[in-house]
């Protein structure tokens, strides 16, 4: 174990980034073009990157497994994007910002790194409408905002529930434009099966054309990996079909350290599991939960009649339905934040009362909001939503509750960076949902947007040159053993996978896996199933290696061959996803530990300021980073460790009661 | 001049531009078919009128305008033809079909726009070797005395009147699509005009059908000025 | 439910295609379309053939991957859904579904149901974009914009990019994706600087990837997912004419 350093710059919080800039490396526009630099990943932060990176002047290759960057997953994200610009005149600032962004990660981020982004967020709203993105206004033609995810001012801008799309449009037609201009060479339906390390330096990646199967290798002077997040090791999650942990995981095998794996966000308003045939689940905005309530019947006798279809929502009268989150948390009541609501959610369903045919869901129910302010009003603030929970369910939410239960989302860890942005392993960036930075163990809404773009657009435009002016550009290419080596390593897995020739799908392997890690894993973790899980990962992997069938050929397209490539690779990371989630002796945002959790015995729950149940920290043992190194498949990893200095707040418990 | 044509060039060779050229003529017969209209309606008020209104529009301009017309609508007819075949040409070429093929709200009319102006076309030329040039020797010689008999010998013809009635019924058609059409594509519609322009080019493709029918249909089925 | 699925089938973009029938049984009817072939492709490699290939990522709708041409309309005949939004509950038990790519010879296919829509990012590249240099963009609240157009533009972007009014079209035209494109930059004030040269550039692509020409018929807008107006066609002639006069003369 060793300890690991975030090269943070010194002085006051607040300036810690414009000395930084200040100090940095320049590299002046002519040497500029002779650096090249690859970015795997064109959402947000790699498309971001991308185009910045190219309007600077370095010679950039973008890659993207999707068949155009403008589809990567940050798409998706609905809400909104936080920023301190305090238009509203509501009492926000950089610092507020920072402050509810960093106690809402319980307190397991790096705080300048957190600061910093609060810091840039007011550049993002600027470059963003400056390239056109139609945010929401208001009358006068000045920008809108929203309170969101229980924020206490109004900061989130929005573009209606199409935040993430819009952003994205803007950053993809920047890059675009790059790729018109010469600077960016982007290559569509490439998905990276390999980095590169060349004398301990990132310097190229392997990839696979997913139209013809030909591996490639690409050399550069800096890796930039921007490839999301890896909540599909769960199967099911709120993520793209495609969306893996292939690229990081590849980094990781090469030497990069991953941070703090076990931090994943279940988001609480999703659509509830409906058959074992479901590909994916689908989030409901979070901004229903202003108007809707929260319920399961009391008794389990009601719960297991509506589980039957013999009584509906309506036939439970009042006094015996259990608004628990009401019940629970008074103060925030249904709007409590999205890893409590989630958990209460569980404990619900894991007593008996849930009420969607599989047992998991609770109601949402719009009835009192419609009593009291009539159809029209709901319709005009949820309409689309409503449509489309009618849409995926065939139910309707006007007259009978809607059913939601929690699902994965997002996942704060990952590979672990300094304040540069690069891994321990040099040359390697990591932009975006791909590093651990910035929310420590628990994302608040509309901040994933945020940092995707501010990494992308405004940090490590800054900070590459960092590294970048200690490299002689040009000095490696594919010639390089290296490359050949990779190359083969490349080949040979995907010959061993063709080679299985069993009788199991691909995807049977993927959902038995998904199942299990949720199970274990998943909203609620103890030791004893983290211990079996890392057993039955182990032993499940094995089989896929014996008995996973991939039909047709590694020549051309493929889809059951990417598939089995990404999932073998979730196969090796569930392992050390598990095996952090049970180092790890304490509950801390997204992350809880049975074992760790407040009772009637604390003077905390003696005095009110929380509840029996609610998740209890160990600052004194856990204020740390977790960033594991790679010891082999199956393995327990090496832990070196990131202390967590707090100059700026105190770690304190959070309360929402 | 060079950079002039050079944009004239790209104009035409572009989709729109040539959708332009389209729509423009196409604006040029439906201005003129609404003339040609009020005056062949005077079939209806005599001999002498329509008489004087062919003596009238001959004379007109000393006898230029009626060349000048001519012109601009032969004109107008052979950049219709040729831009709207290419164009047809680009289409078939930019698609191969379905295997199973539907459609959610494009009218008939505009699937078969090329066959009823190709139609139009053949019916035009037909019209003008009968009615202008009058090949027919025995036509020609009652119209140098009066246009009004003219049409009232040319439409006794059977297979004149159902050959003028399924290409009038066609035009009506083409119009009912290309009316609206054609400001769509030179950008007067929008999100308040577009179902207006609609209505109106399907009330004015009517109005030029009953318009045009009533004359062969009362001269030979009603006997109209024998 | 069980159903008679008539599927496009093609090796590879130089192979010949053709339509290849699967029974699809025991479909449970609150799956989604993409659901329901999932189950057909389990089925297909249990018995060692090769599942039938087609797009498809985020599964909610907005993406624009997914690209199927479900009974001769792009994304089935339900209104403003995209092909991963359709449920099975919407047919009827026993009946023929037909899937094809969706078809253009602007989208070549590159495997059954799989197309090529690299020519929407080549138009984009020639125009489809405001040029701003990150980092020197004004305050975001400098330029007042009015309520009405920032919600019109809204309307335009809300694109996804699909291609469906490509493949609903008898011409294969991209009109609306363009004129969407289009009309978003060109009303919005940031947008305006690069007005006519975008407009000429992004045609003249759209030409150069030999789609084809708009006849008005309107089946674009029924058939897009986000419900785009093709009164922005409309925008974009306009816009068109006046940067081509302009070229031409000014």
């Amino acid at each position: 174990m060793s300890t690991l350093n975030s090269n943070v710059p010194d002085g006051p919080l607040s300036e810690k980034w414009s000395r930084h800039k200040q100090n940095s490396k320049l590299i002046n526009p002519a040497n500029k073009r002779k650096y090249s630099v690859i970015v795997v990943g064109s959402g947000l932060a790699g498309g971001s990157a991308a185009a910045t990176l190219s309007e600077l002047g370095y010679k950039v290759k973008c890659f993207c497994y999707q068949d155009s960057p403008r589809r990567a997953h940050s798409i998706a994200a609905q809400g909104g994007i936080n920023a301190a610009k305090n238009y509203q005149n509501d009492g926000d600032s950089v610092y507020r910002l920072f402050y509810d962004t960093l106690k809402g990660g319980d307190f397991r981020s790096r705080e300048s790194n957190v600061y910093r982004l609060a810091e840039v967020s007011t550049n993002i709203i600027d470059q963003c409408t400056a390239q056109g993105v139609p945010f929401a206004r208001e009358y006068g033609g000045l920008l809108d905002n929203r309170s969101f995810g229980g924020a206490q001012v109004s900061r989130t801008f929005y573009a209606r529930g199409q935040t993430g799309q819009q952003l994205l449009i803007g950053c993809y037609q920047a890059l675009e434009k790059e790729v018109q201009k010469g600077g960016v060479e982007m290559y569509n339906r490439h998905e990276m099966l390999d980095l590169v390390v060349v004398d301990g330096h990132a310097k190229g990646v392997v990839v696979r054309d997913m139209v013809t199967g030909e591996i490639s290798s690409h050399a550069a002077d800096t890796v930039i990996l921007a490839s999301g997040g890896y909540g599909n090791v769960f199967y099911l999650s709120t993520n793209a079909m495609g969306c893996n942990v292939m690229a990081a995981w590849k980094a990781h095998k090469r030497g990069a350290y991953f941070a703090n794996p076990c931090y994943t966000q279940i988001h609480p308003t999703c659509i509830p599991v409906s058959g074992d045939y479901q590909s994916k689940l689908t989030l409901m905005s979070e901004s229903l939960r202003n108007d809707g309530r929260i319920w399961v019947p009391k008794s389990k006798e009601d719960a297991e009649a509506i589980r039957k279809g013999e009584k509906k929502a309506a036939d439970i009268p009042k006094e015996e339905r259990d608004y628990y989150l009401e019940r629970k948390y008074p103060s925030f009541g249904n709007l409590a934040p999205r890893d409590i609501s989630s958990r209460a959610a569980k404990e619900a369903c894991d007593d008996g009362r849930g009420v969607a045919a599989s047992g998991l869901g609770v109601f949402l129910d719009f009835s009192d909001a419609i009593e009291r302010l009539g159809e029209d009003t709901i319709r005009a603030r949820y309409g689309n939503l409503f449509q489309m929970y009618e849409k995926i369910t065939g139910d309707n939410p006007y007259q009978t509750p809607m059913m939601i239960y929690p699902a994965v989302h997002y996942t704060m860890g990952g590979l672990w960076v300094d304040y540069n942005l690069m891994s321990n392993l040099k040359g390697l960036h990591v932009l975006g949902e791909a590093n651990f930075s910035d929310h420590g163990a628990n994302r608040l809404g509309a901040s994933a947007l945020m940092q995707g773009l501010a990494d992308g657009y405004f940090v490590i435009p800054s900070t590459l040159p960092n590294y970048l002016a200690t490299q002689k550009p040009g000095t490696v290419t594919t010639e390089d053993s290296a490359f050949k080596e990779a190359e083969k390593a490349v080949k040979d897995r995907i010959d061993s996978l063709m080679a299985v020739k069993g009788e199991r799908s691909v995807d049977s392997y993927h959902r038995e896996l998904g199942l299990l890690v949720w199970d274990k894993c998943g909203m609620a973790r103890t030791k004893e199933g983290l211990e079996t899980a890392l057993v039955e990962i182990n032993r499940i992997r094995e089989d896929f290696w014996k008995n996973v069938r991939i039909p047709g050929s590694a020549e051309g397209m493929n889809s059951e061959l990417e598939k089995a490539g990404r999932v073998a690779d979730f196969f090796e990371f569930a392992y050390t996803l598990c095996y952090d989630a049970l180092q790890r002796e304490e509950s801390c945002g997204g992350h809880f530990r049975s074992e760790h959790q407040f009772t009637e015995a604390d003077p905390e729950v003696q005095s009110g300021l929380l509840g029996a149940g609610e998740a209890k920290r160990h600052d004194d043992q856990y204020a740390y980073v977790a960033a594991w190194e790679f010891t082999g498949v199956g393995e327990q990893p090496t832990l070196h460790k990131e202390e967590l200095v707090f100059e700026e707040l105190k770690p304190s418990v959070r309360s929402y009661v | 001049m060079t950079a002039l044509t050079q944009s004239v060039r790209s104009l035409w060779d572009s989709s729109i531009g040539k959708k332009t050229v389209v729509a423009v003529t196409g604006l040029v017969f439906i201005g003129f078919l609404v003339a040609h209209l009020i005056g062949n309606l005077l079939v209806f008020v005599g001999e002498e009128a329509f008489n004087h209104y062919a003596e009238w529009l001959h004379g007109l301009g000393h006898g230029a305008a009626v060349w000048v017309a001519r012109l601009v609508l032969l004109g107008s007819l052979v950049l219709h033809v040729v831009a709207t075949v290419s164009l047809t040409r680009q289409n078939r070429a930019a698609r191969i079909a379905y295997a199973h093929e539907d459609t959610l709200r494009a009218s008939k009319s505009s699937k078969i726009m090329i066959w009823s102006g190709l139609t139009v076309l053949a019916f035009i030329i037909f019209h003008i070797l009968h009615f202008t040039v009058r090949t027919d020797a025995q036509l020609a010689k009652i119209a140098a005395e009066s246009p009004y008999q003219m049409v009232i010998v040319g439409f006794q013809n059977w297979l004149v009147v159902i050959f003028y009635a399924i290409s009038m019924t066609l035009l009506c058609s083409h119009l009912s699509h290309g009316f609206s059409s054609a400001f769509q594509t030179l950008g007067f519609s929008s999100s308040k005009t577009r179902s207006l322009l609609d209505k109106l080019g399907k009330a004015y493709s009517l109005l030029i059908l009953v318009g045009f029918l009533s004359i062969p249909i009362s001269i030979r089925i009603f006997g109209y000025g024998s | 439910m069980n159903l008679t699925l008539k599927v496009w089938r093609q090796a590879g973009p130089d192979a010949q295609g053709h339509i290849e029938t699967y029974p699809a049984n025991d479909i449970p009817a609150s799956a989604s379309f993409l659901e329901m072939l999932d189950i057909v492709n389990e089925g297909l490699i249990a018995k060692g053939e090769e599942p039938i290939h087609f797009d498809h990522d985020c599964r909610e709708g907005i993406c624009g991957m997914c690209s199927l041409n479900i009974n001769g309309v792009p994304h089935s005949k339900e209104k403003a859904v995209t092909t991963c939004q359709v449920h099975m509950r919407h047919f009827k038990d026993g009946e023929t579904i037909w899937i094809e790519p969706f078809r253009a010879n602007a989208f070549p296919v590159l495997k059954d149901l799989v197309v090529d829509r690299s020519s929407f990012d080549r138009i984009i590249a020639a125009g489809g974009y405001i040029d701003v240099r990150t980092g020197s963009a004004p305050d975001a609240n400098s330029v007042p914009i009015g309520k009405n157009i920032a919600d019109e533009a809204f309307e335009a972007a809300a694109c996804i990019g699909c291609g469906a009014c490509v493949a609903a079209c008898k011409n294969a035209s991209a009109m609306l994706f363009v004129a969407a494109k289009a009309g978003h930059l060109n009303q919005l004030p940031q947008g305006k600087p690069e007005k006519d040269k975008r407009t000429l550039a992004m045609v003249r692509a759209m030409d150069d990837e030999g789609f084809g020409n708009c006849t008005n018929q309107y089946e674009c807008e029924a058939a897009c997912p986000k419900e785009i107006s093709a009164d922005n066609i409309a925008k974009l002639n306009r816009d068109y004419l006046a940067a081509s006069a302009k070229e031409a003369l000014v």
